[in-house]
């Protein structure tokens, strides 16, 4: 089954759009996302280290994670908005490298015939914020890519 | 290493949206202007970015084929977040097939 992801990051909106189903109740996919030990098992990237410090995912809580190699670990923080199990979790984000530049993500969960429907919708602080956690891969750790990159180069 | 660290990558993927000046590109991080010239210089001097000679605010360029790079980025992103659901539909599916083994176990363990 390949569930197809749709990524949307329109031009002069500082905004990221992310649809994807999964073959799974809106209970499993929900618990995969607020529980740290779940999350640990897909959020980080596959060669790199995610050492989640803290996850209290429920409202008012806040969350805490380092993710990279063990020469460059790039900490990520926010605070939970509103989680309501099963339906919703509205969060803040926020790049350590990056200060004081706060984005925010509603995602929603939904059955749809029997499978289960994620809507993220993530808003940055500016159009040049979100591009730059698009490029440098803030929030999905893409810290391979660079790291070829820098071999392409030297 | 041009681009192994955060500030540098963040200076490239803003001057992916155009030219920049120094100040400009400084705005964003808690460093000092002159800590912002040095990763400038560090670019500079691996290909990715040149400054105009003649101007007075002097911006700062990206390099037309590290602009290519950049759309290469934007992609790898989509592949990391595809990855990433990947991972999460396996972790779904190992927990449904779980759940179901240990259903037919109660149901055979079940007096008839």
């Amino acid at each position: 089954m390949n569930n197809a992801t749709t990524i949307t990051a329109d031009d002069g909106v500082p905004f990221v759009d992310t649809v994807r189903e999964f073959d799974a109740p809106v209970s499993a996919v929900f618990k995969a996302h607020v529980d740290p030990d779940l999350l640990a098992k897909w959020l980080g990237p596959r060669n790199a280290k995610l050492n989640i410090t803290r996850y209290d995912a429920t409202t008012g809580g806040s969350w805490h994670y380092e993710s990279g190699h063990e020469d460059a670990m790039f900490g990520f923080r926010g605070i939970f908005h509103s989680v309501e199990t099963d339906a919703l979790i509205i969060m803040t984000f926020e790049f350590d490298g990056a200060p004081n530049q706060v984005g925010i993500s509603t995602t929603t969960f939904e059955e749809v015939g029997g499978r289960t429907r994620i809507v993220a919708h993530e808003v940055y602080p500016s159009v040049e914020a979100r591009d730059m956690a698009l490029a440098t891969g803030m929030n999905y750790g893409v810290v391979e890519g660079y790291e070829r990159l820098d071999e392409l180069l030297a | 290493m041009a681009l192994a660290d955060p500030v540098r990558r963040a200076i490239v993927a803003r001057l992916s949206r155009g030219e920049a000046t120094v100040n400009e590109l400084a705005e964003p991080f808690a460093i000092s202007k002159q800590a912002v010239s040095k990763h400038i210089q560090v670019l500079e001097h691996a290909g990715l970015v040149t400054r105009s000679r003649d101007a007075q605010r002097r911006p700062v360029h990206l390099d037309a084929a590290a602009l290519e790079r950049m759309t290469a980025w934007i992609d790898q992103y989509r592949l990391i977040a595809e990855s990433r659901f990947r991972r999460l539909d396996q972790l779904l599916a190992a927990d449904i097939s779980h759940q179901e083994s240990r259903q037919e176990q109660g149901k055979t363990e079940e007096p008839k």
